[in-house]
């Protein structure tokens, strides 16, 4: 891998940000109505409930996490969407770089686009609602990693589908959260979920992230465990994710569709 | 032989697109590929550059079969120019040639830009957004961007398409010129026949996938008894023989 070559693509992104003012907005807009909302919704909860009685705000914490994933997801797939946009995805793909060094490279830097998005909003709750999802302690690190390979596995899920279908693909990059957010049980326990539904969810690292997350907040005790189940879990659904990516790669330049991919 | 393609098809599906097509091209030479709309042109520049598989057939580049060359050796030698092909609008001229340039791995950047964006006095609007440029000087950024890496196999589709005669005649002076100064073996695909008498050394004719005809391009005037190479193009589109 050439450092340099994951640096210019991160660069062509850092850029774009940074030649736009209304970009960084959009960046940081969303997820600052989301803790606003999901703060209200808390405090309510945290009122009326006996359930969440004793962490306050148990639920907004639930939504950082899942912001966190979800701005994760959407930048991948922003990053590679802008390409395409762009019609600079040919004189990308004709560029010495590996495929692993397009991967690294979007990696790295949706990372930058999440935080540039989530921390003033993660500084925001701290004063208004009390809140900090850093009383979830070191192991808060683990799950924020776990979180974001969970996030950019299907960010390389979606892109491999627009590398496959082309532009109208694009759809199915702003609804592929949304999909999984019920089967993830970010706001409520596992049991809430049928059986038949529980199996499914339970091959997901979100249910036990967030089932870690209530444990810590709740109980203030650790299961080392669900973490690590999670970090495995999320880092099978990266492997799978970077050989769908490549596998549909390869299908693209079999059907010619890398030549004039634009909108 | 520097590049060598040996019986390249390419079919989508059922469509073939490309039917076995056999061309040499010498070091340091201009190529002309020429044709009506989908006749293969552009699918054949993919093969070339990695962007779409062969079904079956070769592209050797000195003796070397590009498939067993490592993908990022090997386009470190190429690059591409088309006004198909856009560079990110919303980063600067400036940026853009910076980003491509640390992807083609450019040493001393700063000065190979200095030095292209003087050459195709691109340097006044150095610092504007690409997208906010006219045709004219987009083109002259794209081409900038396709000679940043000083590539010894430059690819052209269509350089000059939709550009005033004025910009017109500056590009092909400039790739002219270029070509003076520097070992650069260059494949043209055109409609503008002009452009194509002027640079290229040889013309390779495609149609329905399929080379109907190469050769100089007095030779292949002279073959079809026609005035130009644009009545030479017109009578081989138009018929339906093989030469």
């Amino acid at each position: 891998m050439n450092f340099n070559k994951i640096y210019a693509l991160g660069l062509r992104h850092l850029y774009l940000i940074m030649n736009s003012f209304p970009r960084v907005l959009d960046l940081i807009y969303w997820p600052t109505v989301q803790i606003f909302l999901w703060g209200f919704i808390s405090k309510f909860f945290t009122l009326n409930s006996d359930y969440y009685s004793n962490t306050v705000g148990i639920i907004l914490t639930a939504a950082i996490l899942y912001d966190f994933l979800f701005r994760a997801s959407i930048s991948f797939n922003m990053m590679f969407l802008e390409e395409i946009w762009s019609r600079n995805f040919t004189n990308l793909f004709i560029a010495p770089i590996k495929i692993s060094e397009i991967i690294t490279s979007l990696t790295l830097t949706a990372i930058l686009r999440t935080l540039i998005g989530l921390v003033p909003a993660v500084l925001i709750a701290i004063p208004l609602f009390g809140v900090s999802v850093l009383n979830l302690g070191i192991p808060l690190i683990f799950l924020l990693i776990s979180l974001y390979l969970f996030g950019v596995s299907l960010g390389l899920f979606v892109t491999s589908g627009l590398l496959r279908f082309g532009p109208s693909f694009e759809n199915i990059a702003w609804a592929s959260l949304f999909f999984l957010a019920p089967l993830g049980c970010i706001y409520y326990p596992i049991e809430i979920l049928p059986n038949s539904l529980q199996i499914i969810a339970k091959g997901l690292p979100l249910v036990h992230i967030f089932e870690e997350m209530r444990n810590i907040l709740m109980t203030e005790t650790i299961n080392n465990f669900n973490i690590l189940k999670s970090i495995f879990i999320s880092t099978i659904y990266f492997v799978i994710g970077v050989i769908v990516f490549y596998v549909s790669y390869f299908g693209a330049k079999k059907r010619g569709t890398l030549i004039n991919m634009g909108e | 032989m520097f590049i060598q393609i040996k019986n390249l098809t390419k079919i989508y599906n059922k469509f073939l697109a490309v039917n076995k097509i056999n061309f040499n091209i010498e070091k340091n030479k201009t190529i002309g590929l020429l044709g009506p709309n989908g006749c293969g042109k552009t699918t054949s520049i993919g093969m070339i550059l990695g962007l779409v598989s062969p079904t079956s057939g070769e592209i050797l580049i000195e003796g070397k079969n590009i498939n067993e060359l490592s993908r990022d050796e090997n386009l470190k030698r190429f690059n591409f120019a088309s006004p198909y092909v856009e560079l990110p609008k919303k980063l600067t001229v400036k940026q853009n040639l910076e980003i491509y340039g640390r992807l083609y791995g450019v040493i001393n950047l700063k000065n190979r830009i200095n030095e292209i964006s003087e050459d195709l006095d691109i340097k006044d609007f150095f610092g504007r957004k690409t997208g906010e440029l006219s045709s004219g000087q987009k083109n002259r950024v794209s081409l900038a961007k396709s000679l940043i890496n000083k590539p010894e196999i430059l690819l052209l589709d269509e350089p000059t398409a939709s550009l005033d005669p004025d910009i017109g005649d500056f590009i092909r002076s400039y790739i002219q010129e270029y070509k003076l100064r520097n070992k650069i073996t260059i494949l043209l695909a055109s409609h503008n026949m002009n452009e194509v008498e002027r640079l290229c050394d040889n013309v390779i004719m495609m149609k329905r996938g399929k080379i109907i005809d190469h050769g100089t391009c007095k030779e292949l005037i002279n073959k079809h008894g026609r005035n130009n190479l644009e009545e030479t193009f017109l009578k081989l589109a138009r018929s339906k023989d093989e030469f």
